[in-house]
């Protein structure tokens, strides 16, 4: 306890001290109090839209206004936090017909590169033990302080990939092969 | 000789056999549709009906299930017929568990349907209501010990099928007839 104390005492002390040198400030993604949300639709008989999302994630980014191409994004889902809000469909969503969450617990997103002009941030997400790169259409929402003493940055992104691609091959007809991911973040500046 | 509607201390009487008979057949139909529904491909046209009716019959079966044991409990039990008292333990046991099985079985399936506050709808007719969910994940734990329990009372229910058939045509005793409704009567 009293070393563990002392451990956290140093590394606050660190990261205190660190902060100016750093460029880009670092933000946790506010999981905590839900300002962030990972949302799919897939097309449902190419009739209308299914949505659904993962509610367990966590995450963090680093942003700099000065040099927007230096961001860099993680984000690490738990799979099994799927919902479309409608028991029966998620648990077949986790099996082995789709996530397969017993397998696969975790699916993840690590940038590699961001380019501000075309707002497009590349990465890598890795999804039912298939790592792919996939690139983020991003918006930038806002920043600045927030009303509790705090500092915050908020981004929306899109993206999309065939499930196949990933190994999941369960088909669902042909207007349903594609997902489309909708992403909000809000980062609280650490 | 018209057969009773109540049981008497020798043998079963027409409600307790109808019972055990319209349970059984509906115990192993649901069992093979549960299975069946499992293969169902998403673009299959029964995918919506089968469950349906999947899950309606299994609530119209837990209607079932409590008359029966309101009705056994009005009712006498007949003697167990002589047979050693390992066989006579084991005969106890396994039929207590089939009751048993049986209302875990059907509580299990409920809660699969249910986890997300739906209310189970039986043939359109009336809807049973969700109770506010109880685990994580209600879904998951609950359809994994739906299909093993269900897997366990259609085993025993075999053992069971296959213990009346030795009584009937090894031991030679009543014990089946006394369930079809056939036994002779020995006394009266």
């Amino acid at each position: 306890m009293k070393l563990k104390t002392t451990l956290a005492g140093a590394l606050l002390a660190t990261s205190v001290l660190a902060a100016p040198g750093i460029q880009a400030a670092d933000y946790a993604i506010d999981t905590k109090g839900a300002h962030a949300s990972i949302n799919f639709r897939v097309s449902h008989l190419g009739y209308s839209w299914l949505e659904g999302r993962f509610n367990d994630f966590s995450g963090q980014f680093s942003y700099d206004e000065a040099n927007p191409n230096a961001s860099a994004v993680e984000v690490e889902i738990q799979t099994a936090s799927v919902d479309s809000n409608h028991a029966e469909r998620d648990k077949h969503l986790r099996s082995g017909d789709f996530l397969d969450v017993d397998t696969y617990p975790k699916a993840s997103f690590k940038s590699t590169g961001y380019s501000a002009d075309s707002g497009v941030l590349s990465g890598e997400l890795t999804l039912h033990g298939v790592t792919k790169p996939v690139e983020i259409q991003v918006t930038k929402i806002g920043q600045g302080d927030d009303p509790w003493g705090g500092y915050r940055a908020g981004f929306s992104g899109t993206t999309e990939f065939q499930m196949k691609d990933f190994g999941i091959t369960k088909n669902l007809g042909p207007a349903s092969e594609t997902v489309y991911m909708e992403l909000h973040v809000e980062g609280i500046r650490q | 000789m018209s057969l009773p509607l109540k049981n008497t201390r020798s043998t079963y009487g027409l409600a307790s056999i109808s019972l055990h008979w319209i349970m059984a057949l509906t115990i192993i139909g649901l069992y093979l549709l549960g299975l069946y529904i499992d293969t169902l491909d998403y673009y299959d046209p029964n995918y919506r009906t089968f469950p349906h009716w999947h899950k309606s019959i299994g609530i119209i079966l837990l209607g079932f299930y409590v008359f029966r044991l309101a009705w056994n409990l009005i009712n006498p039990h007949p003697e167990p017929l002589p047979q050693p008292p390992m066989a006579q333990l084991a005969t106890k046991v396994v039929h207590k568990l089939m009751y048993l099985l049986i209302i875990l079985v059907l509580v299990s399936g409920y809660l699969i349907s249910t986890a997300d506050g739906r209310a189970i709808s039986v043939f359109s007719w009336f809807e049973i209501p969700a109770i506010p969910a109880i685990l994580e994940r209600q879904e998951d734990t609950a359809g994994f010990l739906h299909y093993w329990l269900a897997t366990g009372l259609i085993s025993l229910a075999g053992l069971h099928a296959l213990a009346a058939l030795k009584h009937h045509f090894i031991n030679k005793d009543q014990t089946l007839n006394r369930m079809l409704g056939k036994a002779q009567s020995t006394q009266e």
